[in-house]
């Protein structure tokens, strides 16, 4: 059993390492512009794939506001970037994203926090309608503030006359971010995130949530409080996916509150659903590809999106084919041979 | 000779219905379970009602009675699936008031279902591991940063969890999906999880459901076992009377959700009362 812990660390890490040196080598060979533009976008969402994953996979349950921790992750990533930058003159960009990233995962971990509490108690799907509620309301609350840094403080309004400095634009959202995220540190986020979740899920804790996900009655039945450990899944998601926001904020110029809505999350519900519930180097795979996929459909211009489902549905067949999973399980001798020690016991 | 004062003391004394039957060489052990006057109403149904048991420290007794008696809802008021109505549980002399299922089970209450509800998706093993929850004291950044007291606790953990499932036969499985196990195996396996929460009370509730008589003779001796080697004291609801009648000390039938009768298991099967609850009143004419 340890060997086969090992083996799935050495996959996914290995998948991502080569990923990764595969881009850094294009990037000077021939890579097009839109596919670099994408790469820190595809490493934020992988780091949002991977994270609803834990809540979806691991924790079971559904959240349907996973952009809304991106939000308020990014929001937090550009005002301490920019307070950083113009109120303590802070020219560092590693600093100041590290340090912009480190925020935004705090303050979406205490949104998870605030809404795992109260809601984790319930027994059903009600996390997903909160969330859903989450999300919506974190946009229309970032749609009507305005946040300046003037000298070393920070000034909130609620009005547009704010001294100083515009780092949040109301509907506008943040504006002129200084663009300070570079594809290694995206690289280093996935990483990150990837250490957090597989430590996690192969430690104590993440059994135990497991346990809570299998069967609620006989996790309390042996001491497992089940509202703890689903909230520390759900918090520790939150905190990852703030990461992502922070680390996606400060990758692009100018960005409103409407980027991060309801379609947002569905689209990292569809990375996780399509990856393989709880399969975390699925989630990879299917973050980058989907989000890759909708640029290269370009060529379909109006049809896009058209196309775009039409692909998806394809997948979704053929994963789902007898076939098509003989024809995996032919290349794949090891996994054959779990299915038939299954079929053995049964 | 003063008047008598009419008030709400003006009641008559009633005696406490006893509900001392524990074997003698627990005489002066407290008792692992104490429950007084536990009674619990679904709506208007009073499901359980005045339920008085002791169960010394290393006893084994059994709950029987037809279906429908309230056995499992006894179960489910010692664990705190339901809140009792009415009542008192003490653990181990501990009251049991206003404490949950987690924090009974820290209290030493250990139970099995009638279901089976295993993790289905993790190993034998990650199931008996679940089960040493209480003792497994590391938290969530020691598990993600892998400090040695991880290793430490999970080296310990892996030790005792094949300690634990070599009782039942089961060490040779550990890699296996709980879910894959046939059924036989899933019991002994939930008893295996129970027992790692390390309890001084093991309830069973059907462990020899579905079992043919051979498993059910292996099981009547791996609950012995138990009890010798742990010094705990079991509680089992069961059908199977041989098994009952052959390991049980104290038994105790339940019949609409009211003892009717408790005793060794020679008393028991001489009540008129357990006869006549289990095969009928004799027609008198």
């Amino acid at each position: 059993m340890k060997k086969k812990i090992l083996r799935s660390y050495l996959i996914t890490f290995g998948m991502v390492i080569v990923a990764f040196i595969f881009c850094q080598y294009f990037q000077g060979h021939g890579m097009s512009r839109t596919l670099k533009g994408q790469l820190i976008p595809i490493c934020a969402y992988i780091v949002m794939a991977l994270s609803l994953n834990l809540v979806v996979g691991v924790s079971g349950e559904l959240s349907l506001g996973h952009a809304g921790f991106m939000s308020v992750g990014a929001f937090t990533g550009v005002i301490i970037s920019g307070w950083l930058l113009n109120g303590f003159g802070v020219e560092s960009t590693v600093m100041r994203l590290l340090l912009g990233i480190l925020g935004g995962g705090l303050t979406a971990g205490i949104a998870g926090f605030l809404i795992g509490i109260p809601v984790l108690r319930l027994r059903g799907d009600y996390l997903a309608i909160v969330t859903l509620a989450f999300g919506e309301i974190i946009r229309n609350i970032i749609n009507c503030i305005w946040i300046s840094v003037d000298g070393k403080s920070l000034h909130f309004a609620v009005t547009n006359n704010v001294p100083g400095t515009v780092l949040v634009n109301g509907p506008q959202g943040a504006v002129k971010v200084a663009r300070i995220a570079t594809f290694p540190a995206g690289f280093v986020l996935v990483l990150f995130t990837l250490v957090v979740i597989l430590n996690l899920v192969n430690s104590h804790p993440g059994r135990a949530i497991m346990a809570a996900r299998d069967n609620r009655i006989a996790a309390e039945s042996v001491g497992i409080s089940v509202l703890k450990y689903k909230t520390m899944a759900f918090v520790t998601s939150a905190v990852l996916a703030g990461m992502a926001g922070a680390l996606y904020g400060l990758s692009i110029s100018t960005f409103d509150p409407s980027k991060f809505d309801f379609n947002t999350s569905i689209n990292i519900l569809v990375f996780v659903v399509l990856g393989g519930i709880g399969n975390m180097s699925g989630s990879i795979i299917a973050a980058a590809v989907l989000t890759i996929l909708p640029e290269k459909l370009r060529a379909f211009s109006d049809y896009r999106m058209l196309a775009y489902a039409i692909v998806l549905i394809l997948v979704m067949i053929a994963t789902n084919s007898a076939q098509v999973r003989g024809l995996i399980a032919k290349f794949a001798p090891k996994k054959k041979s779990a299915v038939k020690g299954d079929d053995g016991n049964a | 000779m003063p008047k008598k004062v009419q008030s709400i003391n003006d009641s008559p004394l009633v005696n406490m219905p006893s509900s001392s039957y524990i074997p003698q060489r627990d005489l002066y052990k407290t008792p692992a379970l104490e429950t007084h006057h536990l009674g619990v109403d679904f709506g208007g149904l009073r499901a359980v009602d005045d339920f008085n048991l002791t169960i010394g420290a290393t006893e084994i007794a059994g709950l029987i009675g037809p279906n429908g008696a309230g056995k499992t809802t006894v179960f489910n008021l010692l664990t705190k699936v339901y809140e009792p109505t009415t009542g008192t549980i003490l653990i181990k002399g501990i009251d049991t008031h206003n404490k949950n299922t987690v924090q009974l089970n820290k209290l030493g209450v250990a139970r099995t279902f009638q279901n089976i509800p295993l993790f289905d998706n993790l190993t034998v093993e990650e199931n008996v591991k679940l089960g040493m929850h209480n003792s497994t004291g590391y938290d969530m950044m020691t598990g993600i940063l892998r400090l040695p007291k991880y290793w430490k606790q999970e080296k310990a953990a892996h030790d005792r969890a094949l300690e634990l499932l070599s009782i039942f036969d089961l060490q040779d499985k550990a890699d296996w999906k709980a879910g894959s196990l046939p059924y036989g195996a899933q019991r002994r396996l939930e008893i295996v999880r129970a027992l790692a929460t390390d309890p001084c009370l093991l309830l069973l509730d059907e462990p020899a459901a579905g079992m043919n008589p051979s498993e059910t003779s292996e099981l009547m001796e791996n609950i012995v076992k138990i009890r010798d080697t742990f010094q705990i004291a079991i509680l089992l609801i069961e059908h199977d009377m041989n098994l009952v009648m052959g390991i049980c000390e104290g038994i105790c039938v339940l019949n609409f959700g009211k003892i009717i009768a408790k005793g060794t298991p020679d008393e028991i099967q001489a009540t008129p009362a357990v006869i006549e609850a289990y095969l009928g009143r004799k027609k008198e004419d």
